[in-house]
């Protein structure tokens, strides 16, 4: 299933992350897997109609991050992911996120239990390669 | 000057009377980039366009475009250059496919394939008579009568005003589309911040005058930062900031919106001991507005030098 990005001008997320967002959310959801291939940067900045650069520079982001690589003269696709980051970096940046998830949780009058029945739903998405959960 | 540079103003001044429209302009537009003129209304932006496209003598100050000097434009050059103007100035008697006939007899190039091109993306007939058509169809001819010729740099003041959001898209397409060549060059100026966004790899802001930033889209963004300090009773007084634009005083909150130069302003601001300081992320817009509203200090500029220290 082609990826299918929404830009927001007006945002305060810049487009060019709000591209590698986008990829990041459909590769961890599932709805980008190993090998599928993305549309090539002038493709895309047309389709969005964005400048290039800006797409040039998801991409490169993305690479960089080990989560795409491009094929000379076949285009852009999802690489294995590689891990890029140490194990204290990765929670450094997950840290934040849980916080501000709590965070809102609380402010919208939800439960913990609540909480823990959505997260856990949710989590049913996460198509993880190495299959299933490490505690089971 | 650099071969890579196709626009070059250096003190560029215009006065009208006592009154100066252009101040001490220097400026470098690069080449194959999109470059956005922003600034208010009467800041000096058409005026600059006049000057750089040979039209408006400078009072002071000296001007290159595509390397040569703007005073001495021959019409060679000219014919390398797409200009827009913001009036759209058009034969109302004219059918639609009669402008582009007229017009190509003034350039040693013209391809008709773009030219049909963009009337098509416009829906515009070549049999329409020109004052028959809407304002956003009229830009759109205009808009097809300056890329017919292939020009390597395109000037456009202003092309999306008055325009509905229909003819808008349809224009940033057709800007977006230019760009597949990459040694082509778009200057233009525009109100619209989320076009900007969109097509901009770089801006210049223009503020009474003066030019205010020049630097890369995406280095104005990061450049132009808001912070929030809370403070457990009302907010201390502020002392002097550097590269401060605007402070907001609120019950037991200062927000502040700076330009920072090397961690001074973070440090000021930390000396004041609020209980949280925390950055809030700011829209192209926010930041433009914020770069343009009311403030003490106003002698800072953001140059590309600046983003690469």
């Amino acid at each position: 299933m082609p990826i299918v990005f929404h830009i927001n001008t007006g945002s305060n997320t810049p487009i060019y992350q709000q591209i590698t967002e986008q990829v990041r959310l459909a590769v961890t959801t599932g709805g980008l897997a190993v090998g599928d291939q993305l549309p090539s940067v002038r493709v895309l900045a047309e389709e969005l109609v964005v400048n290039p650069n800006t797409v040039a520079r998801a991409y490169g982001e993305l690479m960089r991050e080990g989560l795409l690589e491009s094929r000379a003269g076949r285009g852009v696709f999802i690489t294995p992911k590689r891990k890029v980051f140490s194990r204290d970096e990765g929670w450094r940046r997950l840290e934040p996120l849980l916080g501000a998830l709590i965070g809102e949780a609380m402010t919208l009058d939800f439960t913990p239990a609540e909480l823990r029945a959505a997260f856990e739903a949710k989590m049913h998405q996460w198509k993880h390669p190495k299959g299933g959960d490490r505690n089971e | 000057m650099n071969e890579e540079t196709v626009i070059q103003a250096c003190g560029l001044t215009k006065y009208f009377g006592a009154r100066a429209a252009v101040y001490e302009l220097n400026l470098e537009v690069p080449r194959g980039c999109v470059f956005a003129f922003l600034g208010r209304n009467g800041s000096g932006k058409t005026t600059t366009i006049r000057m750089l496209m040979g039209l408006l003598a400078p009072t002071r100050g000296a001007g290159r475009i595509l390397g040569h000097d703007i005073r001495t434009l021959t019409p060679e050059v000219r014919a390398r250059i797409g200009y827009l103007t913001e009036e759209h100035q058009l034969y109302g008697w004219m059918q639609v496919r009669e402008c582009g006939a007229f017009q190509a007899r003034f350039f040693p190039r013209w391809n008709d394939r773009i030219y049909r091109g963009v009337l098509g993306h416009f829906g515009l007939q070549p049999a329409a008579k020109v004052k028959d058509l809407s304002r956003g169809e009229r830009a759109g001819l205009c808009l097809a009568l300056t890329l017919a010729p292939e020009p390597e740099l395109l000037v456009l003041d202003d092309p999306g005003l008055g325009l509905d959001p229909v003819a808008r898209r349809a224009l940033i397409e057709s800007m977006i589309y230019l760009t597949r060549r990459s040694d082509r060059t778009i200057f233009f100026s525009s109100h619209h911040l989320s076009d900007v966004e969109r097509v901009a790899d770089y801006l210049a802001v223009f503020d009474r005058s003066v030019l205010r930033a020049c630097c890369p889209l995406d280095t104005f963004r990061a450049r132009v930062r808001q912070l929030r300090l809370r403070f457990p009773g009302p907010p201390p007084a502020l002392p002097k900031i550097p590269g401060l634009l605007q402070a907001v005083r609120m019950e037991n909150e200062l927000r502040v919106t700076i330009v920072p130069h090397g961690g001074a302003a973070e440090k000021i601001l930390q000396a004041l001991s609020p209980r949280e300081m925390e950055p809030v992320p700011l829209t192209l817009e926010d930041a433009f507005i914020s770069y343009l509203g009311e403030r003490g200090e106003k002698t800072f500029i953001l140059s590309e030098l600046e983003a690469q220290a």
